[in-house]
């Protein structure tokens, strides 16, 4: 089977710094792929590749059998690659519903503004910000933003989602939400890519994950083969017995 | 010796100006993220204010540049407080219209007052001649008291405490206030700073050129150039960037008519901006 | 569509009030007040299209105004083309010369294209003032002969000023539609976050070189019909950097983003300044007056008339566009 979006040794340096070092790896269809490593390892950089924000400059990536390497994200976007932001980017002086809107409008389907409103306020209900279809995005809390940000990446009806730590900030009902909201995007059959540093929420979430460290791979497996894996230990955790606390079942 | 050459130099001695233009308008954008829309309106000041000196005392103009300089810093804060001070941080469109608009009042009044008629400082000092060519000496002059300025303001940047906290302010606002550096103060002071040198440049072209009131709107244009072309928040790269531009115009007039300038100019400009986005947008571009 | 929506009716009753007006007793005089209105109107709206709706400042939008006006004159007086045909020529033209600045500056953001937009200014100035076909720096002149085609001088100025009400109207019912439109909704999202609207998919670099030709076609078949009416140009009452700055002045006192704000601010704005310059003191400072206005609007009320209503009575927002 092959895979939907295909990462090949992809690198990419800012002036001397090296943000992504030949990194490859792959999802497929109706999977969850978490992205770990500690600040600065480059996974920020890995999405701003995959969607096109930056242009790598070695290796190459395939979405749904094409090559979308040099593809700006406008075009990654009309393929069914959506994506969310780790530092929210509402249109702040549009509605909610005009900012999912623009999500559908734009999105794999391209729709016209009457079926797009449609969509939007079908994603907003899903992601339970259907009574907040009219306040400005401006108003919303982070939690809202965050959902918002979720909102408009599905009404583009992407195949593969992109969620950039779209846990952070949320407080634990809010996150217990949120996670129950990404498996239900799972099961719809969207494959998602997430980065995540709450470790507890994104073992139980991924079917695989894979490690970033210094913007080289580090490790890829299951999530207690990852935990277990005695370089991700030393590199990102720092220290051994952290790892009784992540398996650790109460 | 040839022409070409002769114009060259006169160029460069001219570009040194542009360079001092440009610092002020640089040193803004670098600090605290404002496009100076007044850059060109507080040159022509910079004209007037040097016509009236030299008219009420008849000095050497070059040591009216002094009295030039403090009025400036005056002008300067002033405008902070009535149009930027409150438009700091918010968006870029809103510095841009408000310094705009204090722009078009400080022209209005200036019409007024001094109606669309050149002007021009009646002073001239002895000139160097090689072969068949003379070099005015205001021109020398002009470009030698550029440098000593540029030179100054460069010592100060980096050898005097508010120099270094300005340069702080510059690189993170937010660190910077951390650190227990008012931003205000450091801001009025960076800001009356650019304005300073925006009048004085003007002060230097009134020594050169017949000027109107309208005439800072051309220099404003070749600051822009230069700005871009030195990189933001690098003053003194902006004064070599300037003596390039003045080399260049020096290179071109021999051979076409001055009127086409402003189309070359801003050819470079946008092919500038075009070709190295990086050097522009490299600030906000790191994630 | 655009018919259900209230507001289309509304600017043709307003249109249908512009011509009534005068031309109940043949008011000559009040025809020319109506048409500096009419003109303010349209740059404000246009310049909407730009600064409200997609966030971006055009200092020379006046640029368009002054090369409809050529391009029509040329058409007309060298060329004797039909009124109507040359002023949509002209139009079309500097469209296309629009659309290609447009990619010239594409990849400039935010404030640089604000400053290119100045250069591009300055750059057709310098450009026309050396253009031989256009008569360089003393312009083109209307030969008396052109006014026969529509019935002599009388006739021709009426008619001009019917056309220009048109394409008044037209600027509105444009800014309606692109308003409610998914081209407009794309603009928006750029107006509020450009690197957030091209990760949603909206392809900015296109649109905005776009609006920014389409911003350009109303300005220029108006410049063609006022300087026709006018009878002569040249390149520093083509080019009025005076009016393009005021054009800015007009639309944020009005109300950035808005169609009725864009309109109320042309015609506030237009009276103050005929108040202004007829009065014998205040007649040099009406720059000063401008720019203490705009100061005024940026600092205290950034959203202008319009946006001081939907502030203070919220719901309005549904009903004025």
């Amino acid at each position: 089977m092959s895979a939907l979006l295909e990462v090949r040794g992809v690198s990419k340096r800012f002036g001397g710094l090296v943000a992504v070092s030949d990194v490859s790896f792959s999802i497929a269809e109706g999977e969850i792929l978490g992205l770990i490593g500690p600040n600065g390892a480059g996974k920020t950089t890995l999405f701003n590749i995959v969607n096109g924000v930056y242009k790598a400059d070695q290796g190459s990536i395939t979405f749904a059998e094409k090559d979308i390497t040099r593809y700006s994200p406008d075009q990654v976007v009309h393929l069914g690659l959506a994506r969310t932001h780790q530092i929210v980017k509402p249109l702040n002086d549009l509605t909610v519903l005009d900012n999912v809107t623009v999500g559908a409008c734009f999105g794999r389907e391209y729709l016209d503004m009457a079926a797009a409103r449609k969509v939007a306020s079908e994603v907003l209900q899903q992601v339970g910000l259907g009574d907040r279809a009219d306040m400005m995005a401006r108003s919303l809390t982070i939690a809202g933003k965050k959902r918002l940000e979720v909102a408009r990446a599905l009404a583009a009806k992407p195949k593969l989602l992109l969620l950039d730590e779209v846990l952070a900030g949320l407080n634990p009902t809010e996150v217990a939400t949120m996670i129950e909201l990404v498996r239900k995007i799972r099961d719809s059959g969207i494959s998602v890519l997430m980065i995540e540093h709450l470790m507890q929420a994104i073992m139980s979430l991924s079917n695989r994950i894979v490690v970033l460290n210094l913007g080289r791979k580090l490790a890829e497996g299951q999530p207690d083969e990852v935990v277990h894996n005695s370089d991700v230990v030393e590199a990102y955790l720092g220290f051994p017995d952290i790892v009784d606390k992540l398996t650790r079942t109460d | 010796m040839s022409g070409i050459l002769a114009s060259m130099i006169d160029g460069l001695l001219v570009g040194a100006v542009y360079g001092l233009a440009a610092m002020g308008l640089s040193l803004i954008w670098g600090v605290m993220d404002v496009i100076n829309l007044t850059h060109g309106a507080m040159i022509a000041l910079g004209m007037f204010c040097m016509y009236l000196l030299f008219a009420a005392t008849g000095m050497n103009p070059y040591l009216l540049l002094l009295p030039t300089i403090g009025f400036g810093l005056v002008i300067g804060l002033v405008v902070y407080w009535m149009a930027v001070h409150w438009v700091v941080g918010r968006s870029m469109l809103m510095s841009l219209l408000s310094t705009f608009a204090v722009n078009m009042m400080v022209i209005g009044i200036g019409t007024a007052v001094w109606s669309t008629s050149p002007y021009n400082v009646n002073f001239v000092l002895p000139g160097i001649t090689m072969g068949a060519y003379t070099f005015t000496g205001n021109h020398i002059a002009a470009a030698i008291s550029a440098v000593v300025i540029a030179l100054a303001l460069q010592l100060f940047l980096y050898h005097t405490r508010t120099g270094k906290a300005i340069r702080a302010v510059a690189d993170n606002r937010d660190a910077a206030e951390l650190m227990g550096i008012s931003s205000t103060a450091v801001l009025s002071i960076a800001f009356a700073i650019g304005i300073a040198l925006a009048c004085t440049s003007g002060a230097l072209v009134s020594t050169l050129f017949p000027f109107t009131i309208l005439s800072g709107a051309v220099y404003q244009l070749k600051s822009f150039v230069v700005t871009i072309l030195a990189g933001l928040g690098k003053p003194f790269g902006a004064l070599v960037a300037g003596v390039l531009l003045g080399l260049l115009e020096g290179v071109v007039t021999p051979f076409i008519a001055v009127s086409w300038i402003p189309l070359i100019e801003f050819g470079l400009f946008v092919v500038v901006l075009v070709a190295f986005p990086q050097g522009i947008f490299g600030k906000r571009a790191t994630a | 569509m655009i018919l259900r929506r209230p507001f289309f009716w509304i600017i043709l009753l307003i249109a249908a009030g512009f011509i009534y007006a005068p031309l109940h007793g043949n008011n000559v005089s009040l025809r020319e007040d109506l048409i500096l209105i009419a003109i303010a109107i349209i740059l404000a709206s246009n310049l909407n299209l730009m600064i409200g709706y997609t966030g971006y400042v055009n200092f020379g939008h006046i640029v368009f105004y002054g090369l409809g006006g050529y391009v029509g004159l040329y058409l007309t007086t060298v060329r004797g083309w039909n009124l109507v045909l040359a002023a949509l020529v002209a139009g079309v033209v500097v469209s296309v010369c629009g659309f290609l600045f447009g990619l010239a500056i594409l990849r400039l953001r935010g404030a640089y294209f604000a400053l290119a937009t100045i250069g591009i200014l300055q750059a057709v100035q310098a450009f026309v003032s050396n253009f031989d076909p256009w008569g360089r720096s003393t312009g083109m002149y209307l030969s008396f002969a052109s006014y026969q085609p529509l019935g002599g001088a009388r006739r021709a100025l009426w008619i001009t000023y019917f056309l220009i009400i048109a394409v008044m109207a037209l600027s509105m019912i444009l800014s309606l539609a692109i308003k409610n439109s998914k081209f407009g909704l794309g603009l928006f999202a750029i107006r509020e976050d450009e690197d957030a609207a091209v990760v949603l998919g909206v392809n900015a670099t296109l649109y905005k070189a776009i609006i920014y030709s389409v911003s350009a076609f109303l300005p220029a078949v108006a410049g063609a019909l006022m300087f026709f009416k006018n009878g002569m140009i040249d390149p520093s009452i083509a080019f009025e950097y005076m009016l393009s700055l005021e054009g800015i002045v007009m639309l944020m006192l009005g109300g950035q983003g808005s169609v009725i704000g864009a309109a109320l601010g042309g015609t506030l704005y237009e009276k103050l300044r005929s108040y202004l310059l007829t009065s014998p003191v205040l007649s040099n400072f009406h720059l000063v007056i401008a720019g203490g206005l705009l100061l005024m609007v940026v600092l205290f009320a950034p959203g202008g008339l319009i946006g001081w209503l939907y502030r203070w009575v919220p719901r309005s927002r549904k009903v004025i566009e």
